[in-house]
């Protein structure tokens, strides 16, 4: 039979249109209802393109002499006001920081900047990776705090702006994600007493709002502190928010440990290796990979959900933007500020995003066949 | 296999300590009733095939001998320590016990090279480049060196099945489990793995095996244990067990074997 069997002659795929005229016919005038709607919004996408070009940059006033607003006033909206960012930017930036001293702040910023690229090459995910986390944070302590090296001395009540985000987020997420895989791998635990506290951590932490946590932290936690200690609102804060975050990563992290067949236990015992071992080598590694998505989710969702800190009176980079137009000279120009913060919100939102999914493609690639 | 070298190997057999030990060894699961009152000696350099329809206790029976299942009653010692609830002593078995599952159970996320040398680097504390050494030379043993660099995703089930035994001998084991390696294969793998398990016996290797593998039985086994119903049934060389069984429970289990293959 082998002898007699004539392989069948490779073929080519069945031609399909192709170029981009064939892409719009198929898939924009396949019909007059699709062409209708698809020149309908055509219109609707020129005509509100064109309009907030119009708005943003035609017609906009980009600075103003001596906080005189009238310029602005003026356009009665039919143009930007970006002389409110011209003037505020270093408000919204660093909050009441010093304005002498903001340069510190703005370096702050760049290290915070310098250490996520750090961080998300491959090629620097070594052990060292840690002492340069270290020298960056105290980098940016310093220079924050001051009251060495000849720097004057700034007390975190007058922090402010993107810094406090990049501050509660960073800290934050650096801290919760260890707790987070630490009580995932309790709540599996096999002793009841690590499992039990692992449970009533993340069902306590994760039944209340975040904003109850940060009031606990900031008005009921002091009474509970004797007399004349005090520790500082941004650390309190700093603190919910890190147990907030740990009890919802933990939870995405059991996800991935849950999904592991058992047998990739079963064979790490088999060969010997001890709990921690198997966890480090074996279990973490393939877990952590199945929730880069979800993980990268709540990242997301927390570097945003930083700005509630605005209830217990910290000015964070949203809370900053909001109070730069209470000035009377300025109210009013609340939807140039809030562009300008969503914007900054966005950049490091969709950069994790981008990074994520590089990430997922790069480390998923012993699944490609 | 000369019967002559066959003979000889098995004399010497006869008078070295158990490599296993199994004495009157119950377990439960929940209120079922799996392993009951197996005793069973498996000598140094023996090679033993372990079979029986499914559900007859034949894989709970070798996962309890590395811990992977615990008994509830009985002793179980392996190279002469006794398996307990003390972890350094489940330490010292695991690292004499290679095992191979049916599902190959290789690291989806290592390459085929890692997964030999993970093992021997930070259980056995070898040097990175005499475990790779290690490694490619058990590769070549199982024919497939120029795979190393792969991820398990890339290999065949066959090819996966044989880094499994490779990547457990890498621990230099005193005794090989083999869990059903054979029933999650196509036809066509299932040969070349065996040649493997063949060629392991020929080196002396003790063996434990479950298996409906009666080929390899005949060919390799030194005693086929056939169990039901969670005890053991019958023990004995594979022709005496294969050509006279005693029981009904062998005859019927024989007959359908046969039927399906």
């Amino acid at each position: 039979m082998s002898e007699a069997a004539i392989p069948t002659a490779a073929r080519s795929a069945p031609i399909t249109l192709v170029g981009p005229i064939a892409w719009v016919r198929t898939n924009l005038f396949s019909g007059w209802f699709s062409g209708l709607f698809s020149l309908v919004l055509l219109f609707l996408i020129v005509k509100w393109t064109l309009g907030f070009i119009e708005w943003g940059v035609i017609n906009a006033v980009w600075s103003v002499p001596n906080n005189q607003t009238q310029a602005c006033r003026d356009l009665k909206g039919t143009g930007a006001c970006w002389a409110v960012i011209t003037e505020k930017h270093r408000f919204i930036l660093f909050g009441t920081y010093p304005y002498e001293e903001q340069w510190r702040a703005f370096l702050s910023i760049l290290v915070f900047i310098g250490l996520f690229i750090v961080s998300a090459m491959r090629r620097f995910w070594r052990k060292e990776l840690g002492l340069i986390w270290i020298g960056a944070l105290t980098t940016i302590g310093v220079l924050m705090w001051g009251g060495v090296l000849g720097l004057n001395y700034v007390p975190q009540e007058r922090w402010g702006g993107l810094v406090i985000t990049l501050i509660l987020a960073t800290f934050g997420l650096a801290f919760a994600f260890p707790l987070s895989i630490l009580v995932a791998l309790g709540r599996r635990s096999k002793l009841p007493a690590i499992k039990a506290l692992c449970v009533i951590y993340v069902e306590l932490i994760r039944g209340v709002p975040l904003i109850s946590l940060l009031f606990m932290a900031s008005v009921m936690f002091p009474l509970f502190l004797p007399e004349g200690m005090n520790i500082d609102k941004l650390l309190r804060a700093q603190i919910a928010i890190i147990l907030f975050a740990g009890a919802y990563l933990a939870e995405v992290v059991r996800g991935g440990l849950q999904s592991l067949p058992r047998g990739q236990y079963e064979a790490a015992d088999a060969l010997g290796l001890s709990y921690w071992k198997k966890t480090g080598f074996i279990i973490l590694p393939q877990a952590l990979r199945l929730v880069i998505p979800p993980l990268v989710n709540t990242f997301i969702g927390f570097f945003k959900d930083t700005s509630l800190v605005l209830i217990i009176g910290i000015f964070d980079l949203l809370t900053a933007g909001k109070t730069a137009i209470i000035e009377p000279a300025w109210q009013g120009f609340g939807i140039e500020v809030y562009l300008t913060v969503g914007f900054i919100y966005f950049c490091f939102c969709f950069a994790m995003s981008r990074y994520s999914q590089n990430l997922e493609a790069e480390l998923n690639q012993h699944r490609v066949r | 296999m000369s019967t002559s070298m066959e003979a000889v190997a098995s004399a010497a057999r006869a008078d070295a300590p158990p490599a296993i030990m199994l004495d009157k060894v119950n377990k439960w699961y929940g209120a079922l009733h799996v392993l009951r009152d197996v005793t069973l000696n498996v000598a140094l350099g023996e090679r033993l095939v372990v079979c029986g329809p499914s559900g007859s206790g034949k894989s709970t029976l070798i996962r309890c001998i590395n811990r992977l299942e615990t008994h509830q009653e009985g002793t179980i010692k392996v190279d002469g320590i006794e398996l307990s609830d003390d972890l350094r002593a489940l330490d010292a078995i695991r690292r004499e016990v290679g095992m191979v599952f049916q599902s190959f159970n290789l690291f989806p996320h290592l390459t085929i090279l890692e997964n030999c040398t993970l093992a021997p680097i930070w259980v056995r504390h070898m040097p990175k480049a005499e475990a790779e050494a290690l490694a490619m030379e058990y590769l070549e043993r199982v024919k497939i060196p120029e795979q190393a660099k792969k991820y398990p995703g890339q290999l065949s089930g066959g090819q996966q099945q044989r880094v499994a035994i490779a990547r457990a001998l890498c621990m230099k084991p005193k005794i090989m489990l083999f869990d059903e390696p054979t029933s999650a294969l196509d036809p066509e793998m299932i040969k070349e793995v065996l040649e493997t398990m063949v060629g392991l016996a020929e080196t002396g290797m003790t063996m434990v095996c479950v298996t409906h593998e009666m080929g390899f039985a005949r060919q390799v086994a030194d005693r086929v244990v056939f169990m039901d119903r969670g005890e053991i049934v019958e023990q004995g060389p594979p022709n005496e067990v294969f050509e006279n069984p005693r029981t009904d429970r062998l005859k019927l289990f024989l007959s359908q074997i046969l039927r399906g293959h």
